[in-house]
């Protein structure tokens, strides 16, 4: 058994400065929370058994703070023009209302050093309610959803790039809260409970965001999510967060919600073939070989990065992302090797045992002329080799997807 | 359980038994603080442990921790079965749930080790 700080008893790290709490750090106390430090937070991890969780989100509904996550909004009248020559995806153009995928990448003032700094989500469309466009108010707002570990970072890069005037970049983070609410009955949870918006609600576009009352408080509401199920995530102003929580676990209860922590949220992305900052995409990744092509658009335009990522994109010939199935139980974990014939031909970038399948899968960065699905390959763990194959991603979809944006 | 039965600050659970060889598990509080336990590897049966040190590992779905030795001695029985059935790990930490039988080299070390009320003292300490 585990000293000291592993898992046994759910012990934070000890870190210095202390963790961050969110708005709803009580609330997880007082349902059973096992606390983690996670990028700088403190965090739950599981309430109960995160197999138990990962599975409530798959059949039902799972209910997860991630207000961890940091939240910007960027206003005035050059907003999007100003985004736009920041992010590798198009969103200027966007419609209100939508939501896009992107990577935020940095490069120095000489045009080298191109460092991938996150992924992120941007909404046209404020991402708190309190940014939410005065009636008449023609200025755009654009709200931006970036990992925890990265926000620090991506704060500084984008305020070393603010234009004298005519741009707002406001970090609202600290002032709100975001739940997710995942699973197939989170569309009747979360819109039985936003009163006369509820249609609009249920109908709610994937990637697209909307302002609506939910549990009698002002909140921004998004069909998005990191479970592979459908799903939304809302954002209310601090002080409402425990209110709303409780509100929608007592919603989702009948259903069969359960209050999930970040174990499950990990299990579940890794089941839906969805890479992890830090882990699948790092600072020099190169998006198209880990499957983010989708996130660089390079039709035409100059953004930070984006020398590079034409280069990234005309050259293929190095590792993949692929996805690894094993047949047994014993899960590889990040860094360990892939080898196939003998050699090492890559590394596992995230590794578990997934509850759906009921067996260990991995995720891993191989040479591509080994990335062919069925592909027999062995995985190091620890002191022995686990026979494994190459496999398509995701390991898991959901049995009917809806509409996709 | 009887009163005999020892603990190391590890969590694992010793408790001699008649023929000179003494039975290995984990503490209930060790299976709960663990949940979703998929995996459990044992050691051979007639290799040696160490006090202190590694013969085994469990794995659950977030991490992978070891199972180490209260005693030195001997391997003389494994709960071979206990890997494809780890549910009984919870169900029964004490009796079902045994993972592994040593013979000690030095039976009084046993003693040397926490007795349930210095143990659950330990456990109660512990910050969740």
């Amino acid at each position: 058994m585990p000293e000291g700080t592993a898992p046994i008893t759910g012990q934070a790290h000890t870190v210095s400065p202390e963790p961050l709490r969110t708005p709803l750090f009580n609330w997880h106390q007082r349902h059973g929370g096992r606390i983690v430090d996670f990028a700088g937070w403190s965090m739950p991890v599981q309430y109960g058994s995160i197999v138990d969780e990962h599975l409530a989100v798959r059949r039902a509904a799972g209910l997860f703070d991630v207000s961890h996550m940091g939240r910007l909004t960027v206003s005035g009248p050059d907003a999007a023009a100003w985004l736009e020559s920041l992010m590798t995806r198009r969103v200027a153009g966007m419609p209100r209302g939508r939501v896009r995928y992107t990577l935020i990448a940095s490069e120095d003032t000489a045009g080298g050093a191109v460092r991938i700094l996150d992924d992120a989500l941007v909404a046209h469309a404020p991402v708190v309610p309190a940014d939410a466009p005065v009636a008449g108010d023609a200025a755009p707002v654009l709200g931006l959803v970036v990992n925890a570990s990265n926000r620090e970072r991506v704060l500084a890069w984008l305020r070393s790039r603010l234009p004298a005037r005519g741009v707002e970049l406001v970090d609202r983070t600290f002032a709100t809260a975001m739940l997710a609410v995942q699973g197939p009955a989170a569309a009747g949870i979360v819109s039985g409970l936003t009163g006369p918006d509820a249609a609009r609600v249920a109908a709610l576009a994937n990637y697209s965001s909307t302002t609506a009352t939910l549990a009698g408080v002002p909140a921004v509401v998004s069909r998005t999510g990191y479970t592979g199920e459908d799903g939304y995530e809302v954002v209310v102003a601090a002080p409402q967060a425990t209110a709303v929580c409780d509100a929608l676990l007592a919603a989702g209860a009948a259903k069969g919600i359960l209050p999930c922590g970040l174990g499950a949220r990990d299990t579940l992305r890794l089941e839906a073939g969805m890479p992890l900052y830090g882990h699948e995409l790092l600072e020099d990744s190169d998006p198209f070989a880990i499957g983010l092509g989708l996130a660089i658009d390079l039709d035409g335009r100059r953004f930070p990065g984006s020398e590079r990522f034409r280069a990234a994109a005309a050259h293929t010939g190095g590792p993949v992302r692929v996805g690894i199935a094993f047949a047994g139980r014993r899960a590889a974990r990040e860094g360990s090797a892939v080898v196939v014939s003998g050699s090492e031909c890559g590394r596992v970038t995230s590794g578990s045992f997934i509850p759906t399948l009921g067996r260990a899968v991995a995720m891993a960065m191989i040479e591509r002329r080994y990335a062919a699905p069925g592909t027999a390959v062995e995985v190091i763990v620890r002191d022995s080799s686990q026979p494994g194959e190459v496999v398509p991603l995701p390991f898991y979809r959901r049995p009917k997807p809806t509409a996709v944006s | 359980m009887t009163a005999a039965m020892r603990f190391a600050k590890s969590h694992e659970w010793i408790r001699p038994e008649a023929d000179g060889t003494a039975t290995v598990g984990i503490s209930a509080y060790a299976v709960e603080a663990l949940t979703d336990l998929v995996f459990m590897q044992l050691p051979k049966v007639g290799s040696r442990v160490e006090a202190g040190q590694s013969f085994g590992e469990i794995e659950s779905v977030k991490a992978v921790s070891d199972l180490y030795a209260p005693v030195s001695g001997e391997v003389v029985a494994v709960n071979a079965t206990l890997p494809e059935r780890l549910e009984t790990l919870g169900k029964d930490p004490y009796g079902e749930g045994w993972i592994v039988r040593i013979r000690p080299d030095d039976p009084a070390a046993v003693d040397t080790l926490l007795d349930r009320a210095a143990y659950d003292a330990l456990v109660a300490s512990t910050p969740h």
